[in-house]
């Protein structure tokens, strides 16, 4: 895994958009003076004329994505996470996911992993915030070959979708054939002790976190919960029952991300002691990703550590 | 425009006007003072400027209405039904428990609407997005937006007013319902939005400024928004709130507040009397 190569989940947002392009008369992008920070430059060098600049304006732009949806075209509006989900909330509320229109939100810098810019770009509150909106599909990919089949997805799926992507490289795990489907989990690995339920760049960690548990004489199931809603409930709950156990990973707060869709499935369901993963409901700080990601535990060493515990 | 089609054109507007209190009649809540100072501009819009069908309300080549200040849904409703999109009789049931007629616009449940809207301020970016489809796609349809003069103190809405004037959209009409009041009292004194035309102008806007209940008017100020070519046209109507109800007329009260039954048989009482002259003179 070591040698295995590392590309930033918004590279492959910015190809699969150029290529998709290719394909799709229809598709066209927006972005809010951001292109070279989430990639979708590389589709406007491709298509200029359906690349449209909308300046520091992220609400105006979620408006206009939603009346460009209405005519036919599909739209993806890109920005940052902080931005996208978080300054224009409820246009993403009230022009995509109340009339349920068929826009694509394509937010970058998501997490603590944006690095340096510090707390303010860190954005932790997207899949809460995202999640609340009824009909709309959220999802983070683990690396760069789902980013760019959750893109495609994302343009053949009809209604609303939040993605987000990182900054930061992360290790290419899936083979170039792998399939994709919104909604449905990966189980990367199978276990009977514990379950690891992770996603976007913690999806590595858990697979790193996974062997080093083995060493210890833990089986753990590893599963790729790309999808944070509709969540793959099945794949959960063959989790709990087989293991008893779960945690989950996500680059996210603690409050109303990964974790909690799975504690709230469970409670209900299955009830199982879960372990959530995550920002412990406090702001972040500048620093280099690597860093920041070990600080604030989000980390194979601290999914052995918690796992530890719980085993 | 002759006087004949004018004289139709006032009678559409005071039907307009009774649906509105109809409907808010029915509702017990809802808008009535900015639906009735747009009733006139509802019923050209419908009845002269857009190029629709009532038959086929999602048909890809019509003309583009966005209600930015959503609250008076009762003004469009009325002018939809009146137009055809849907029966007129389903007005009372106007935000009932279950029925399509929704508090604010909702382009899903209601015929002939073209975009949800209710929040302020997105509208009219909803709208310019419909416009650079429309040129993206090479397709010759105009959008329109109306919104409040208490509206436009939103911030999105010069986000959308720079956005059209970038992109040179030629197609897109904003106009304002410069009716001076909102909930909290005069525009002025709540937080001016004074001066509008300017404001617009210098945001790259072709502006025409009228009286947003003249039919003259309003016929030369579409006239102009057409003709214009390379940036977007505002037309900044200056109207009264709560026209041609007496008790409404200028009174901040009125804008989300329903008539009672009382105040409604005087409301229609008085409307009717307005339409049965407007008649007459049809007729003679």
């Amino acid at each position: 895994m070591a040698e295995c190569k590392k590309i930033a989940t918004r590279e492959s947002y910015g190809k699969a958009l150029a290529e998709l392009g290719e394909e799709h008369e229809d598709l066209v992008v927006l972005d809010a003076d951001l292109a070279g920070a989430t990639k979708t430059a590389t589709f406007q060098k491709a298509f200029p004329q359906r690349h449209f600049d909308c300046g520091i304006a992220e609400a105006n732009m979620i408006c206009v994505a939603a009346g460009m949806s209405t005519a036919g075209l599909v739209p993806f509006a890109s920005s940052f996470a902080m931005f996208a989900a978080g300054r224009a909330f409820e246009q993403v509320r009230n022009s995509i996911g109340y009339p349920h229109l068929n826009v694509k939100i394509g937010a970058t810098h998501g997490g603590i992993s944006v690095g340096e810019d510090g707390a303010s770009h860190q954005c932790c509150e997207d899949f809460a915030l995202m999640r609340s909106i009824p009909g709309m599909v959220v999802m983070s990919p683990a690396d760069d070959v789902e980013a760019k089949a959750m893109v495609r997805a994302a343009y053949e799926h009809n209604g609303p979708v939040y993605m987000r992507f990182g900054r930061a490289a992360v290790p290419v795990i899936h083979p170039e054939d792998y399939q994709f489907r919104i909604g449905k989990g990966e189980l990367i690995r199978d276990g009977k002790d514990v379950a690891i339920i992770a996603n976007g760049l913690l999806v590595y960690e858990a697979l790193e976190a996974s062997k080093m548990l083995e060493q210890a004489g833990i089986d753990a199931m590893v599963i790729n919960m790309a999808t944070i809603k509709p969540l793959d409930e099945e794949l959960v709950l063959t989790a709990a029952k087989k293991c008893g156990k779960i945690i989950t990973c996500d680059e996210h707060s603690v409050i109303g991300g990964l974790g909690e869709a799975v504690c709230a499935l469970l409670a209900q369901k299955h009830p199982t002691r879960v372990e959530r993963i995550g920002v412990n409901d406090e702001f972040g700080h500048s620093g280099p990703a690597a860093a920041l990601l070990k600080q604030f535990g989000l980390s194979a060493e601290h999914i052995v550590q918690v796992a530890r515990d719980l085993c | 425009m002759t006087e004949r089609e004018k004289l139709e054109l006032k009678i559409a507007a005071c039907k307009v006007r009774m649906g509105v209190i109809a409907s808010t009649h029915g509702a017990k809540a809802g808008h009535p003072g900015g639906s009735l100072s747009a009733a006139d501009l509802f019923a050209y819009l419908y009845f002269r400027e857009l190029n629709i069908d009532p038959g086929n309300p999602k048909w890809e080549q019509r003309d583009r209405f966005v209600l930015s200040k959503g609250h008076t849904a009762p003004g469009l409703y009325s002018v939809l039904a009146l137009r055809g999109f849907f029966p007129t009789e389903d007005l009372p049931t106007l935000r009932h428990l279950d029925s399509y007629l929704q508090g604010h616009p909702n382009m899903n449940t209601v015929p002939g609407v073209d975009m949800s809207t209710g929040s302020l301020g997105q509208g009219i970016s909803c709208a310019a997005g419909m416009a650079l489809a429309g040129k993206t796609l090479g397709k010759d349809y105009r959008v329109y937006t109306l919104l409040g003069d208490g509206e436009i103190q939103e911030g999105q809405v010069w986000e959308a007013c720079m956005f059209a004037a970038h992109y040179k959209l030629d197609n897109f009409c904003a106009i304002v319902d410069n009716n001076g009041l909102q909930i909290d009292g005069n525009v002025a004194d709540v937080m001016s939005p004074y001066p509008i035309a300017q404001k617009l102008e210098s945001f790259g806007f072709r502006v025409v400024t009228i009286d947003g209940h003249d039919f003259d008017q309003i016929e030369q100020a579409m006239d102009i928004a057409r003709a214009t070519k390379g940036q977007p046209t505002a037309i900044v109507m200056r109207t009264i709130k709560g026209k041609d109800v007496s008790f409404m007329e200028n009174d901040a009260d009125w804008h989300g507040k329903a008539p009672n039954d009382e105040q409604y048989e005087q409301a229609m009482k008085e409307l009717k009397g307005i339409l049965a002259g407007l008649e007459r003179k049809n007729n003679g």
